[in-house]
């Protein structure tokens, strides 16, 4: 179809326009607006221009936070990547049959809830949960292993809710370096490690970065699984934004923080340009 | 005698319950061009990749160099292989790619330059060494290939129908340039193709396959003037197929009797009277006469004509049997409807068997 009509081009890009304007772009400049706000001691926001909100982040108590999901979020990118590369090559060379099961399979887990998906964690990994009466009964250990309300637990729950975006991508990415390529490295005397580190890292960055972008921006932010496996003694951005609008009633300090993860993830994607990386490769899943 | 460099040893391959290859046995000696012949599903490209090891056997034993490597890795094999799609690392410059080989057996970066350049310079792309593959050619694409398995100074150079992608001129030059390369570097080269023209000016050795087994194997003479079977003889150029039956057998020839009660000469065979044979004439062999005087001749009667530069070609009926003749230039002796006699010399005759 070609609509060389403009009215009718304009009919079909309104209902995307009304969403992104509204839904995405006046709460942001919203949030930024307030950032730059005084709070009152009641949680409302009086029309005040400060910057003390930014100066704010910078206290002692925050920055251990940002350390810390910065920690949790780049150690769950390392993982998700260490898995996610032997399965998808793995994946690739079966048939197509198998391929579209597999990667279905990889979906699955989306249909739930993810909070749900959490909870049900719980009843795995707590005290006396699956896990530690399995291993308590064969005697493999004495004691309980404290598999959740630490930063294991936490990372656990990150990999897997987070894993599907970074098979996602790379997947598509390793799925354009074609067959007789891999060959002919094999047949130029690589070994599987040497064809890996020259043909298939190179070919497949594009998809490598876009993953590690979907698993570590919101792997700063996923406040619920740090809530839920974290138990509330660990504080990871997430949280702290959410407690800043939810619980402390500061929005103009959860505002400044939300910006600066913004600006953050933005710094991110702005060095993927730098580095020669296509905007086109981080839109593909 | 020539050394053998690549054998094949009771060699069979099964995909499920299919057997593509069925227990062949085959020697390539050093130096020579050879070629895998065949049309395609007749397992030329199996073979190619088992002795690459890209496949394995399902059975039989592979030696290069008496070198038993059935279960040898790819990338341990003294061989290389030039892929139909080129292969290129995309992300490479030329000359990364070219060097990729000696790169991955660490060879000083320094002796890699030199020899990179020496290739480049052999299939003249210079000034193309910083490009990557997409921004050459078809032809230019796959002359890097060549030159990237070349480079490793391989025991033999496996080519899975290199030219195939590429339009008809060009590949006519690169099937010419080919040979020149083999001739100029003395490395052994198995050649895969479907195409019989292909075979036909480049190999020293054709292997002609069918449905897994080995038809026959020889130069493109031997396979092309004496056949062994009406397969090959059909498979590799036109051939005229007649029916025909031994009747008498004399000291130099044998005589059959073939449509329409014509005897003709054959050289002796080693068939016996009275079994049934097949006999093939070449179109350029035959000759058309307008009458025939002293021996009694196939006759026929012309129905086309067709006239393509540099050839003339004659489609003449026999009842029901076409026969094709086929004379150099532009012939204009006879036209379409004339009634004509066919003749041919005995040793142009060549009797196939049933």
């Amino acid at each position: 179809m070609k609509f060389d009509n403009k009215i009718f081009k304009f009919i079909f890009i309104v209902p995307v326009i009304i969403y992104s304007v509204f839904l995405i772009a006046l709460p942001l400049l919203y949030i930024f607006w307030i950032s730059f706000l005084k709070n009152d001691s009641y949680g409302g926001i009086i029309n005040v221009f400060t910057l003390q909100n930014y100066i704010d982040i910078f206290a002692d108590v925050y920055i251990k936070i940002f350390l810390r999901s910065f920690l949790i979020a780049l150690g769950t990118t390392f993982i998700c990547i260490l898995i996610s590369y032997p399965f998808v090559l793995a994946v690739s060379h079966k048939n197509k049959k198998i391929q579209q099961i597999l990667m279905t399979l990889v979906m699955v887990p989306f249909l739930t809830n993810s909070l749900i998906r959490m909870y049900g964690f719980t009843v795995l990994l707590r005290k006396y949960g699956v896990i530690n009466q399995i291993l308590l009964n064969t005697s493999l250990i004495n004691e309980p292993l404290e598999l959740m309300y630490n930063t294991f637990g936490i990372m656990i729950g990150m990999v897997y809710t987070l894993l599907p975006f970074m098979i996602l991508p790379l997947y598509s990415s390793v799925l354009t370096i074609e067959k007789p390529i891999l060959e002919a490295a094999n047949d130029l005397g690589a070994s599987k490690w040497q064809t890996f580190k020259k043909i298939i890292l190179p070919q497949t960055l594009p998809g490598l970065f876009n993953g590690s972008l979907m698993v570590f921006t919101p792997a700063l932010g996923y406040f619920f699984i740090v809530d839920i496996l974290g138990g509330g003694k660990i504080m990871i951005l997430g949280n702290l934004i959410k407690n800043q609008f939810l619980t402390a009633r500061n929005w103009p300090f959860g505002a400044a923080i939300s910006v600066f993860l913004i600006l953050i993830t933005s710094i991110l994607i702005w060095g993927y340009k730098k580095i020669g990386g296509k905007m086109d490769d981080l839109g593909g899943m | 005698m020539k050394k053998v460099i690549v054998k094949l040893e009771n060699f069979s391959k099964n995909y499920g319950e299919k057997q593509v290859i069925k227990n062949i046995n085959l020697e390539v000696y050093e130096g020579e061009f050879l070629t895998l012949l065949g049309s395609s599903g007749c397992g030329k490209t199996t073979i190619l990749r088992s002795i690459s090891g890209m496949d394995k056997p399902t059975s039989g034993k592979v030696y290069i160099d008496s070198e038993d490597v059935t279960d040898l890795d790819p990338s341990k094999r003294k061989v290389n292989t030039i892929f139909q799609n080129y292969a290129l690392f995309p992300l490479m410059s030329i000359e990364d790619n070219i060097g990729f080989g000696l790169k991955m057996k660490k060879v000083p970066k320094k002796e890699i330059k030199k020899r990179v350049e020496a290739m480049i310079k052999l299939v003249h792309l210079e000034g193309y060494e910083k490009r990557k593959p997409k921004e050459l050619s078809g032809g230019e694409q796959q002359r890097v290939s060549i030159v990237r398995g070349l480079i490793n100074n391989p025991k033999v150079l496996l080519l899975d129908e290199p030219l195939s992608a590429l339009d008809l001129k060009l590949r006519k030059k690169m099937q010419i340039e080919l040979k020149q390369l083999q001739r100029k570097s003395g490395i052994t080269f198995i050649y895969v193709t479907h195409d019989q023209d292909e075979a036909l000016t480049m190999s020293d050795r054709i292997v002609i396959l069918k449905d897994g087994n080995i038809e026959q194997v020889g130069t493109p003479e031997e396979v092309y003037e004496q056949p062994k079977s009406l397969y090959v003889a059909d498979f590799i150029g036109e051939a005229n197929v007649f029916n025909g039956e031994i009747i008498e057998k004399n000291e130099k020839n044998d005589v059959v009797k073939i449509n329409n009660d014509v005897n003709i000469l054959i050289a002796s065979s080693n068939h016996n009277l009275g079994e049934k044979v097949k006999i093939v004439v070449r179109p350029e062999n035959i000759k058309l006469i307008k009458e025939s005087k002293t021996e009694k001749n196939l006759c026929g009667v012309i129905k086309e004509q067709i006239y393509d530069g540099a050839f003339t070609k004659f489609i003449i009926n026999i009842d029901k049997l076409v026969i094709k003749a086929l004379f150099i230039g532009n012939d204009k002796t006879f036209k379409v409807g004339d009634n004509v006699y066919l003749k041919w010399q005995v040793e142009d005759a060549i009797v196939v068997g049933k």
